[in-house]
């Protein structure tokens, strides 16, 4: 299969500019198009290593992010596309890159339901997947960064998609969005995290993406068993610790942070029943990133639930 | 005219002739029409989605999984407004797509719906939001210019939004607003509900595609034009079945409503879209002279409202013509000593006045 490093910038651009670049990102095909410089910048860095869809090949979603027209150029402003249709008011250029990755997430957010998808990062050890739920600021996306750049496979930073009935996970890798303080804390973990283009007073703040696909298997479509659910939870002042946590509790938090877990209905309870009985459940309290991938580490041979 | 999802909302068969660019261009078009759910209960009634790459079919499970859960949320809301309006001695009556799914009509399958409406007589506007108030469905527009139109020109007031469920219900009191041409007397509707289930009433069925067609062709925005346009295909091939006297003085009926305009336009571009089967004469019945005059500028506008907002479907003219429908639709709601002011306040607004502006901004964590 092709890669997008195969193509030339100008074949590239082209391709964003006029017919869309077809993109295959875990189980979708996203063809996505755009007129500014910016965003397609940040997809050359983020994505260069994400299959191309094959040519005939159906899309999923259609995506673009544009600043049409002359008046809407000279105000700076643009506009993300779904279906060609503007689901969003429009939005400052300088934020576009966030935008169209906001808007990729919202496509799976509000139009798949074929699997339970939890709001959660979830990434991979061999066959070991660890399924992380967390309300915004949480810490999940941080923790599941620094994951990725110490040899986890990053399988999602947003949405654990779990096919009812199973304990898998199916991998949908994309960029992952840090915001605010967490990009320095990135970036002083690694210096070899790669980032795209930083996205300024958005209405989350400061918001930058990183190159989530440093895996050799990062595009494997294979689903992977989950094993362990951590609740991370990012706290300056409380003691660090990694705690046993009950399954009971844990339904109801892991129901809470599903997209879909109430529209799938009986399905989606049995989904989620199916899971956390077999899924061995933690607290996580970290403020030490270090701290923390050691104590994810420690997981990857899990002990049996208390 | 034609285009690829009316095409298959008729012929849902055709699907299997499709490649994947076109079967690409179908979903969007139906996804951006709010219109796949009904197209997959099309393919479903004909076995076909199980013939389809499993790529495929998922978004339309997808959007039935949206539906059946709308369903369940519309039957939840409906029993607590019902008890609401029951404790005031107040009956329930259900307008469009609430309408459709609670009395499990043909044009309710797969039909999505994104508020609940509901209409009771004016005098019954205060003790009803007082009602309604109480368990716990609020008004977002308060103290603000969009209230006060809201309430002194509008046929339903601010729409109330479920303070924990996030629903939104309009409650209207008549079905134009009081300011438009037709002087619409809403206490001929009350006369002739159809209770469909216990203390729950839809309009009569001739009374629903009249509200129907008037509601399309008093829209300034057309994003729901295709649906709303199938919704009064699908009306008129069950309704005659279902009663074969429905036919027989429809005309009159939207005549004595003041609505007999907007029925002509909705058979006339039902059977121009989706080809409706329709009784000799009765478009003839329902035209004038005007209405004979005005109709090439018409489907010149309609014709290219009608087609789903996607870059296959745009023609020439499509953008020119959304507008003029825009603008057409205010000098419909209003006259002009009031829309003047009125759209002068609203560009006044949006351009420096945040507060009201506000509210109807989309909230960006839904992203």
């Amino acid at each position: 299969m092709q890669q997008l490093a195969n193509l030339s910038d100008s074949e590239l651009n082209q391709r964003l500019a006029h017919e869309g670049l077809g993109l295959q990102v875990g189980p979708y095909i996203y063809k996505i198009k755009t007129n500014l410089p910016l965003v397609a910048a940040g997809i050359s860095t983020l994505y260069k290593n994400f299959n191309l869809a094959e040519p005939e090949a159906f899309i999923d979603y259609n995506v673009a992010i544009l600043s049409k027209g002359l008046l809407q150029r000279l105000r700076g402003q643009s506009d993300f596309l779904f279906d060609s249709t503007n689901p969003f008011d429009s939005i400052p250029t300088g934020q576009a890159y966030a935008f169209l990755e906001w808007g990729m997430n919202w496509c799976v957010s509000l139009h798949t339901n074929e699997y339970l998808k939890l709001h959660a990062a979830a990434v991979s050890r061999g066959d070991h997947a660890i399924i992380m739920p967390g309300v915004p600021g949480a810490g999940k996306s941080t923790l599941c960064a620094a994951l990725g750049l110490s040899g986890w496979r990053i399988l999602s930073d947003e949405h654990a998609m779990i096919p009812p009935n199973t304990t898998e996970v199916v991998p949908l890798c994309r960029p992952v969005s840090l915001k605010n303080e967490s990009i320095d804390v990135v970036k002083r973990f690694s210096s070899s995290a790669i980032f795209g283009p930083v996205s300024r007073e958005t209405h989350k703040g400061v918001v930058a993406h990183m190159k989530a696909d440093l895996h050799p298997q990062s595009h494997e479509t294979k689903t992977l068993q989950a094993r362990t659910m951590v609740f991370p939870k990012y706290a300056k002042d409380e003691t660090q610790r990694l705690t046993p946590r009950r399954r009971t509790e844990s339904f109801i938090l892991a129901a809470y942070h599903s997209f879909n877990y109430s529209l799938l209905c009986e399905t989606g309870f049995e989904a989620m029943k199916t899971l956390i009985e077999n899924v061995t459940c933690y607290d996580l309290v970290y403020h030490d990133l270090d701290w923390a991938v050691n104590a994810v580490d420690s997981l990857s041979d899990p002990e049996p639930n208390p | 005219m034609s285009f690829l999802l009316q095409q298959l909302l008729l012929h849902p068969r055709r699907i299997l002739d499709l490649d994947n660019a076109q079967l690409n261009q179908l979903i969007s078009q139906a996804r951006s029409s709010n219109l796949l759910a009904s197209l997959a209960m099309e393919l479903a009634s004909e076995h076909l989605e199980n013939q389809l790459s499993p790529n495929v079919t998922r978004h339309f499970q997808s959007a039935l999984l949206v539906h059946e859960k709308q369903k369940r949320d519309l039957n939840y809301d409906i029993e607590k407004i019902r008890l609401a309006l029951d404790s005031i001695g107040e009956k329930l009556v259900l307008l469009k797509g609430a309408a459709y799914l609670l009395a499990e009509l043909p044009v309710g399958r797969g039909r999505l719906i994104s508020d609940i409406d509901i209409i009771v007589p004016f005098l019954r506007i205060d003790p009803t939001e007082r009602a309604l108030n109480e368990v716990g469905w609020e008004s977002s527009y308060v103290n603000s210019y969009n209230e006060y139109y809201y309430r002194k020109w509008g046929h339903e007031i601010p729409p109330l939004t479920h303070l924990k469920r996030g629903t939104t219900l309009d409650v209207h009191h008549n079905i134009l607003p009081p300011t438009a041409g037709p002087n619409v007397d809403a206490s001929l509707l009350f006369e002739r509900l159809i209770e469909v289930k216990p203390g729950i009433f839809t309009l009569s069925q001739q009374d629903m595609v009249i509200h129907s067609a008037t509601h399309l062709f008093h829209e300034g925005e057309f994003r729901h034009g295709l649906r709303d346009m199938w919704d009064l295909d699908r009306m008129l091939r069950d309704f005659p079945d279902q009663d074969p006297s429905f036919w027989k003085g429809l005309v009159d009926r939207a005549r004595e409503l003041e609505l007999l305009g907007s029925l002509y336009h909705g058979l006339h571009y039902a059977q121009r879209v989706f080809g409706t089967p329709l009784p000799a004469g009765i478009i003839e019945e329902a035209e004038n002279l005007s209405r004979r005059l005005r109709k090439p500028f018409m489907d010149f506008l309609f014709l290219r409202a009608f087609q789903p907002d996607h870059p296959q479907c745009r023609q020439r003219f499509t953008s020119l013509a959304l507008y003029l429908l825009y603008v057409r639709s205010h000098f419909l709601r209003m006259p002009l000593y009031l829309l003047l002011p009125h759209l002068a306040r609203k560009a006044w607004m949006r351009h420096f006045d945040k507060k009201d502006s506000l509210e109807n901004e989309q909230n960006p964590e839904a992203i």
